[in-house]
Parts: structure tokens; C-alpha cells; sequence
């Protein structure tokens, strides 16, 4: 089946305004008819329930953590973009969309992006005029700062915690609401499972984290807000609890998930020091514009320290391959070159994975205040972590799991392709393509939930009728039902190991396999070994406690039993996509130099697939992507 | 190392709870404080008994999920250090360890290490926003915010909500949390309309959660891990007064 986007058609600038106009109104008195549930309370889901709940929508809102305050777009360091042009340095919509779909490799809808960048403008105004406090110039005005795959000045901050600061603008929005008696806020309640009637999506089932109590909570109709998939790899730089249970339900359900093999390495982490570790910390890429990147020449100069290493020795492997962008190349490259010096043997550090990043030249050149000021702040979060100072010696990075790209299929009123059932942020697919530039995953997950759901749900609502549904309805009570079942199954196991070794060993599979470099072997030897591995959690995983109680292993187990499911499928859209672009590399299709090679006469599609079954093959749907404005061309760095 | 770890167990509010002596061989210095309790809860498990529950998310030390008294020290020894930020290289081999949930009446415990927090949500409620509609905002630089003023803003607006104020101040007092969102607001243009309104509310919504008064121990300000200072109390204070003074001219009811 091709899939429709439902886009708009004329000029790209007038799209949105056009669109915006055709769509149908809920009158004012008829809003608070209406009951609308919120998976999440992240940029999105908060941004989204604090703005449908303001319109007089009735909004029940739900989150896994005990406020809605600590979604993990609260860790989201550098900035976000908008295309203000306050720098009067060039910017402009236009080239905001431009550098997005160029970014994403091609691979991202051309309406769906320059709805975002036109978007991007308000939301600044809008988190100014909550009292977020940005980074400001001594007369008073916004400051901006550069950031990855841009030659303007567009990101605006708030020191390194500007998700944190936007989080919790739409938070106090949101506990607004709460006050006025227009959202009711759930914490600590998981959804469990999407509620379909007569196709539409009319509700969820949750689990209530400290009493057990399994429920459903009906509307009409249900946006996830609930994030990506990246804790699929076990270590990542997202927070212990984010999970794909929201998504993977709804696509059980039938939501397509398309995409899913896009992901996004970060270059600069702290690596793993040990089998206990339980996440990556990120390091803010900021540190590549005075850092510099290397590795020993010779894989027998590795047990040597950095200072016993004579500058002849040494690789600055990124200077020598990119001379032109050199340590600034964009995140995959960057990723996938420190991959290449340590499989090669030349890695530092514990176990060899691990390359430096060397401040001596700057602070020679600079003195250590000059790099204290810029810099300080990482370098006590680095030696708080890891117990050596970077002014002494080099830090010591690498990749790790960051963000996804890939996500349920939406249109571009963001609805999936169950009627009712939207996806906003992180969780879908539709503006970053196949690789995500920094600053951007803020703008988008505000964009959806601040100017685009409540236009989009409207439209939605003021053309469906909804028949009534209650708890007795047979669809209702056989969701409840199959919740129930599911966490029983899981209790009555009474194996052997722990949640916590499945997820480790299901983790390390996929980021060997299906991590930063692929290839067809790798993949297939994976779709073997998953169902191998899923098979034993279902006849050995250990348990304690009972589903009636605040039991956290029950939790994890929940979420690692949907991550077994989605990996196979994670690997699947990887072996399919015969092309590398942006995150997803194949090993087997480069350019003679190494670079990425795509193939955009096959692949210039969104894969979407469709669920039949746990170990049946999934169906594949296709939404081909047209160029009209920006032209598919290679990208070089060199 | 090798640890003696006493941690308080407790299995539902209603339960009363008690400590429980477990020894833990071969912790890394390297490990996180929050991953020595994973290896913990992996050995209890492996022993069929129940892992020891806490709440954490992020382990980046900006979530503001985790949060645990140890050896009577709100995150423990490290100053401006959450729990999940600190590790193992701050204690030594053989030493014993004492880890307890935050006290206060107004954080009941739900299991072991787990508090309800919910008493601050309630406390943003009351007041602790900006009210603007969605869409309804000026250009984002119509109005100038002096550098300083948007320095000082953030410097209250970094607050995590974790509630290690709450847990170390010997009156369970939630002053530090309810003034950093108060100085937060008062020092933007944006917050000024409702900023003494805002003030008498908050206050009284802190005072009706259950939680103590401030009478300036500063404990709150050495164990916040993100270094706020007791100086937004002050201002709190101060804005409380002119709430008071001013209360004829705002209207009491919205």
C-alpha cells in the first residue's frame, strides 16, 4: 500500500497558513465535550496538554515518572533553533528548512520541515513570554549561538540546560491548567495499551506504578508524547525509564512504525568503565571547537599514557581525513570514525573503546581561564564521573546512543494511521529524515504540541462522529483483559535471571549488530539471535514480588518485553534498507572515500511497517518522498 | 571495595519500616552510587528477595528523580552532587553506609527509598507560572531583560524540585523550593504582574502541604546540588511583605 502524507500541494511558504484555513473549528462551547488523552509530559506532551487544555478541551494527561516535571527532554543540553535571524548573519525560514532537509539526508517531507521552521519563530516568543530565562547580550536582547550542520547563528540557549529550562515553562503551563481544573494530571501511571472501537482510537489502559491497579480511561481521541526508543541498545544517553511500550502497543494495534532503523550516535560520551554501567553521559559537542581528536598511530602505544605519546605518534584522525571541517564534521561522521580507530586496535582506555580528546593545544595557546570560562563546567562534570582532570590530561570519549529518528508513521496533521491516534515529538517519524542536526529535537517537540495539535486535533474532532463508549464496551474490557493477562504471564515465569541481564545481553546485541555500522551478515545473524534471546526471557526471566505493589523489576520487565519485539523489527527495516544515509550506515554501500553512499533511485521512501504477529513478518508500506525545493545532492565534509 | 550498606526498607506507606544490614564485596570506585545499588538489587534478586526500590530517571543530576539521605547527608558527602552523580571513589573500603528515604511530613514514604513528591507539583499550581495563552506572545526580543536580571533568573530556575531542601532542613521546611521559582519569576519583566499574588499563594499552598518553617539553618542551601542560594528566601520574604501590605489592591479571587 503506498501511504498518503497528506500534504498540502502549492507554493511550500503558504502551505501551513493555506492549510490552516481549510481545516475545520470546534466551536468554543462544544471543546469541553470533547476528552483528550496525553501519553507523556515531555516539550510535547506537556506543551501539548497545557494548550488543548487552555482551548477548553477536557485533557487527562499521564506519566510514567512521579511529576510530570522530569520527562528526559529536562536533559537536553545545547539549544534550540529558530529562525529569527537576530544575528542579521543570513538566516531565514527558508534557509532553516533548507539546512533540515539537508541534514536529515534527504530523507525528511519538504512540508512537514518548513512548517517547523516556520513554527520555530513563535515558539521562542512563546517560552520568552513564560519567563524561560535565555542567555542574553548585555543590552538586553536574545544571544545566539552556533551549533552542528549550520553556518548561522540560530540556536538560543539557556546555558547548558535549555531542555531543562523549556520543560519546565511547559510544565508550569501545564500545572496551570491543572490548577484551572482543565487537565487531569496521572503520575506514576504507565500506559499499558491503546484502547481501539470501530477502528478509532477511543482510549488506553494504565497501570497504576504504586497500587497496581490496572485501568482504562477513555476519549476521544489519544496523542502519545511518549519519546524514542534509543534504551533498545540498553546503554544510552537517555534516562533509565524511557521505553517504546506506548508506541510498540499502538503498533501491535496496528499504528504503522516507520523508519526504524534510523538512529542517532552521539560522538562525544564518556565511555563505559565497566559491566556494571548503567547509561552513557553525553558530552556537550561543543567541546569538539577547541577539543582535538585522536588515537595512537600504532595499536602498541595504547597501554602508554596520553603524555608518554610524542606528537608523531599521534593520529588526529578527523584533521587528517576531513581537513577542511576537521574535529567540527557532523555527528555520524565523527561517531563512525572513532568506531574505525578502535576497531582497528587503536582505542584507549578500558577495553579499548575510547578515543581522546585533548585540551593541551588550547590551553597552551589560550591559558586554562580562557578554557575554564568556555568549558568549566563540563570539565567538572567529566572529572565528577570519571576521577581525572582534563586540564591534566586528555579526556577520554565515545559514541553512544542519543536520539531516533524513526517513529509511529504520522501524516502531517500528525495522525497515525489509526484515526484518533496522533504522535507528536520524538515518537514520530517526520521532520528530522534520517539524521537529526543539533537544536532541532526541542523545536520539534514544542512545534507539535504548542502550534500544531491544536489546529490538527480540531480538524480531526469537528469531522468524526464518536459513539459512545463505556467500561462494559467489549473492546474496552478485552484490553483491560489482555493488560492483566500480560502481567500475570510475566509474574508466573519464575525463572532464573534478572530483567536487567536480558535487556544488557539484548543491548550489546543490537549495538553490535545494528549500531553505528551495519551490514547484511551482521543483521541477519542478529533476526537469528533476537527470538533466541526473547524466547529464553519468556521461560527463565526472575520476578519477585507481585503486580499489586510499586515492583520496579515488573516495570522494566514490561518495557524489556516490548524492546525484544521492536529490535527484531529495528534490525529488519536496517536489512531491508539497502543504502546508507545520515545514521544508518550499511557498510556495504559507501563512496570509494568511505562517505555514506544512498541510493535515492530505490530509497527515497519512508518505510512504514505494518504488525502481523510476533515472529511473522511484518508487512512493508511505502510514502514515497518528493524534492520539489531542496535538491538531493552528496554531502562532503572534506 | 567491600561495604557494609544499612538501608531503609519499608514496604508500603502503611508498613513500619527498619533498617536492614546487607555486605557488598568488590564495588568499582568507578561505579555511580546509583549502579552500586544495581548490583545490590541484581545479588537480592539472584537470592529470591525483593530489590530495594528508589526513584531515578536521568542519572545525569537533572531530572531531580533520585534523591536519598546518605550517612545523614541529603545525595550524600559531595557538595552540588545528586546521588546519581556521585561515586563510589567519595567512600573507602570497609566502610559502613547508612541510606534512608527524605523525611518529612509532607513527603510520605511509598517504599523504601520512595517518597511522594507530589506536594511540590501542588506548590507550582498555586502560583508558580507565567500566565500566558499559547500564541498570544509578544516578539520574543520586544522586551529587553538586562543580562544580570536573566542571570539571577536562572540561577533560581536551575532548581531540580528533588527536595533535598526539604529532607535536610531540620523543620522539613519547603522555603528553598517555593523561593526559587519566586525569584525565578520576580526578576523577569514577564513575572511582575502577578509576582505578589503569586507569592501569597505559593506560601500558603507550602504552609498547607504540610511543611515547616524557615528559621534560617541554611542546610537547605549546603545540600541543594544545584548551589541555590538562601538569598531567594530572602526575597521571598520580602515579596511576601509587600503581598501583605499591597493585598487591598489585588483581587483574592481569580
Amino acid at each position: 500500500m503506498e501511504l498518503n502524507g497528506q500534504c498540502p500541494t502549492g507554493p511550500i511558504e503558504t502551505r501551513w497558513q493555506q492549510h490552516r484555513f481549510n481545516m475545520k473549528l470546534v466551536n468554543p462551547a462544544n471543546k469541553r465535550k470533547y476528552n483528550i488523552i496525553v501519553v507523556g509530559s515531555g516539550l510535547a506532551g506537556a506543551s501539548a496538554a497545557a494548550t488543548l487544555g487552555e482551548l477548553g478541551y477536557n485533557v487527562s494527561c499521564f506519566c510514567y515518572q512521579d511529576s510530570p516535571r522530569r520527562a528526559h527532554s529536562i536533559a537536553a543540553q545545547g539549544g534550540i533553533n529558530a529562525a529569527k535571524n537576530y544575528q542579521n548573519d543570513g538566516d531565514s525560514v527558508y534557509r532553516l528548512f533548507y539546512d533540515t532537509v539537508k541534514g536529515g539526508d534527504f530523507r525528511a517531507r519538504e512540508s512537514n520541515v518548513h512548517r517547523l521552521a516556520e513554527i520555530s519563530v513563535s515558539i521562542i516568543d512563546q517560552c520568552v513570554a513564560q519567563g524561560v530565562p535565555f542567555a542574553r547580550e548585555y543590552g538586553g536582547l536574545l544571544d545566539n549561538r552556533s551549533f552542528g550542520g549550520a553556518q548561522v547563528s540560530r540556536t538560543f540557549y539557556a546555558r547548558g540546560q535549555t531542555g531543562q529550562q523549556l520543560l519546565l515553562g511547559a510544565y508550569q503551563a501545564l500545572e496551570r491548567q491543572v490548577a484551572d481544573g482543565a487537565v487531569k494530571m496521572h503520575s506514576r501511571t504507565e500506559m499499558m495499551d491503546v484502547i481501539l472501537v470501530d477502528g478509532q482510537a477511543r482510549g488506553i489502559v494504565t497501570r497504576d506504578m504504586v497500587t497496581g491497579k490496572v485501568e482504562s480511561h477513555l476519549a476521544d481521541a489519544v496523542l502519545l508524547c511518549t519519546g524514542g526508543y534509543g534504551n533498545v541498545f540498553y546503554l544510552s544517553t537517555n534516562a533509565k525509564g524511557c521505553n517504546v511500550m506506548a508506541s510498540w502497543r499502538a503498533h501491535r494495534r496496528g499504528a504503522f512504525f516507520a523508519n526504524p532503523c534510523y538512529t542517532q550516535i552521539h560522538p562525544t560520551c564518556i565511555p563505559v568503565s565497566g559491566d556494571y554501567q548503567s547509561k552513557l553521559t553525553l558530552m556537550s559537542e561543543s567541546l569538539r571547537n577547541d577539543g582535538r581528536v585522536w588515537v595512537p598511530k600504532r595499536a602498541e602505544d595504547i597501554g602508554k599514557s596520553a603524555a608518554q605519546i610524542g606528537e608523531v605518534d599521534r593520529d588526529y584522525y578527523l584533521e587528517r581525513k576531513y581537513p577542511s571541517f576537521g574535529n567540527l564534521v557532523p555527528r555520524d561522521i565523527a561517531s563512525r570514525s572513532a568506531k574505525e580507530a578502535c576497531d582497528d586496535g587503536r582505542g584507549v582506555g578500558p577495553g579499548g573503546l575510547g578515543v581522546y580528546l585533548d585540551f593541551a593545544d588550547p590551553i597552551k595557546r589560550l591559558g586554562q581561564p580562557a578554557i575554564a570560562a568556555r568549558y568549566g563546567n563540563l570539565f567538572e562534570m567529566y572529572e565528577r564521573i570519571t576521577g581525572e582532570s582534563p586540564y591534566q590530561m586528555p579526556m577520554r570519549i565515545y559514541p553512544a546512543v542519543h536520539y531516533t529518528m524513526g517513529g509511529l508513521w504520522v501524516d502531517y496533521n500528525l495522525m497515525s494511521n489509526i484515526p484518533g491516534l496522533f504522535v507528536l515529538g520524538e515518537a514520530n517519524f517526520s521532520d528530522h529524515g534520517a539524521n537529526r542536526l543539533g537544536a532541532s529535537a526541542l523545536m520539534q517537540g514544542l512545534a507539535d504540541g504548542y502550534f500544531v495539535i491544536p489546529y490538527t486535533l480540531g480538524n480531526y474532532l469537528a469531522q468524526n462522529k464518536f459513539a459512545p463508549v463505556s467500561a462494559s464496551t467489549s473492546e474496552v474490557r478485552a484490553a483491560e483483559a489482555d493488560v492483566k493477562e500480560r502481567t500475570t504471564q510475566l509474574l508466573s515465569i519464575k525463572g532464573k535471571r534478572t530483567v536487567d541481564s536480558f535487556h544488557r545481553e539484548l543491548g550489546k546485541l543490537c549495538w553490535d549488530k545494528c549500531g553505528m555500522a551495519r551490514d547484511a551478515a551482521g543483521l541477519k545473524e542478529a533476526l537469528v539471535r533476537i527470538p533466541m534471546l526473547r524466547e529464553e526471557f519468556w521461560q527463565n526471566l526472575y520476578l519477585s514480588g507481585s503486580g499489586e505493589e510499586l515492583n520496579q523489576a515488573l516495570e522494566k520487565a514490561g518495557r524489556v518485553a516490548d524492546f525484544f519485539e521492536f529490535a527484531e523489527l529495528m534490525v529488519r527495516d536496517a536489512l531491508h534498507r539497502e543504502e546508507s544515509c545520515g545514521g544508518h550506515f550499511r557498510t556495504e554501500h559507501q563512496t570509494p572515500e568511505g562517505e555514506a553512499a544512498r541510493d535515492d533511485e530505490n530509497f527515497t521512501y519512508v518505510g512504514a511497517w505494518e504488525f502481523k504477529g510476533v515472529g511473522v513478518e511484518p508487512e512493508l508500506h511505502k510514502e514515497t518522498l518528493t524534492f520539489d525545493y531542496v535538491k538531493p545532492s552528496q554531502r562532503s565534509y572534506k | 571495595m567491600n561495604l557494609t550498606l544499612h538501608i531503609w526498607r519499608q514496604k508500603d506507606p502503611q508498613a513500619s519500616g527498619g533498617f536492614q544490614t546487607y555486605a557488598l564485596p568488590n564495588v568499582s570506585e568507578h561505579m555511580s552510587f546509583l549502579e552500586m545499588l544495581d548490583v545490590l538489587n541484581e545479588e537480592l534478586q539472584h537470592k529470591g528477595e525483593d530489590p530495594v526500590a528508589f526513584d531515578h530517571d536521568c542519572r545525569e543530576g537533572i531530572c531531580g528523580s533520585c534523591g536519598m539521605v546518605i550517612n545523614g547527608q541529603a545525595h550524600g558527602p559531595r557538595a552540588l552532587t545528586t546521588a546519581c552523580q556521585l561515586h563510589m571513589r567519595s567512600f573507602s573500603d570497609g566502610d559502613e553506609i547508612w541510606i534512608e528515604p527524605w523525611r518529612a511530613q509532607a513527603f510520605p514514604v511509598i517504599r523504601d527509598l520512595v517518597v511522594d513528591r507530589s506536594a511540590f507539583d501542588r506548590i507550582i499550581q498555586a502560583g508558580g507560572y507565567v500566565s500566558v495563552r499559547t500564541g498570544a506572545a509578544p516578539d520574543a526580543n520586544a522586551v529587553l531583560v538586562p543580562k544580570r536580571d536573566a542571570d539571577a533568573a536562572f540561577d533560581a530556575a536551575t532548581c531540580i524540585g528533588c527536595g533535598a531542601c526539604v529532607a535536610a532542613c531540620p523543620n522539613a521546611s519547603a522555603m528553598l523550593f517555593t523561593a526559587a521559582k519566586l525569584s525565578h519569576l520576580a526578576h523577569l519583566p514577564q513575572g511582575q504582574p502577578e509576582r505578589h499574588d503569586r507569592a501569597r499563594r505559593m506560601v500558603a499552598q507550602m504552609d498547607a502541604e504540610g511543611f515547616g518553617g524557615c528559621t534560617n539553618h541554611r542546610e537547605c542551601e549546603a545540600a541543594c546540588p544545584k548551589g541555590i542560594s538562601i538569598g531567594h528566601i530572602a526575597r521571598l520574604n520580602r515579596d511576601l511583605i509587600a503581598a501583605n501590605l499591597k493585598r487591598s489592591d489585588v483581587p483574592e479571587e481569580r
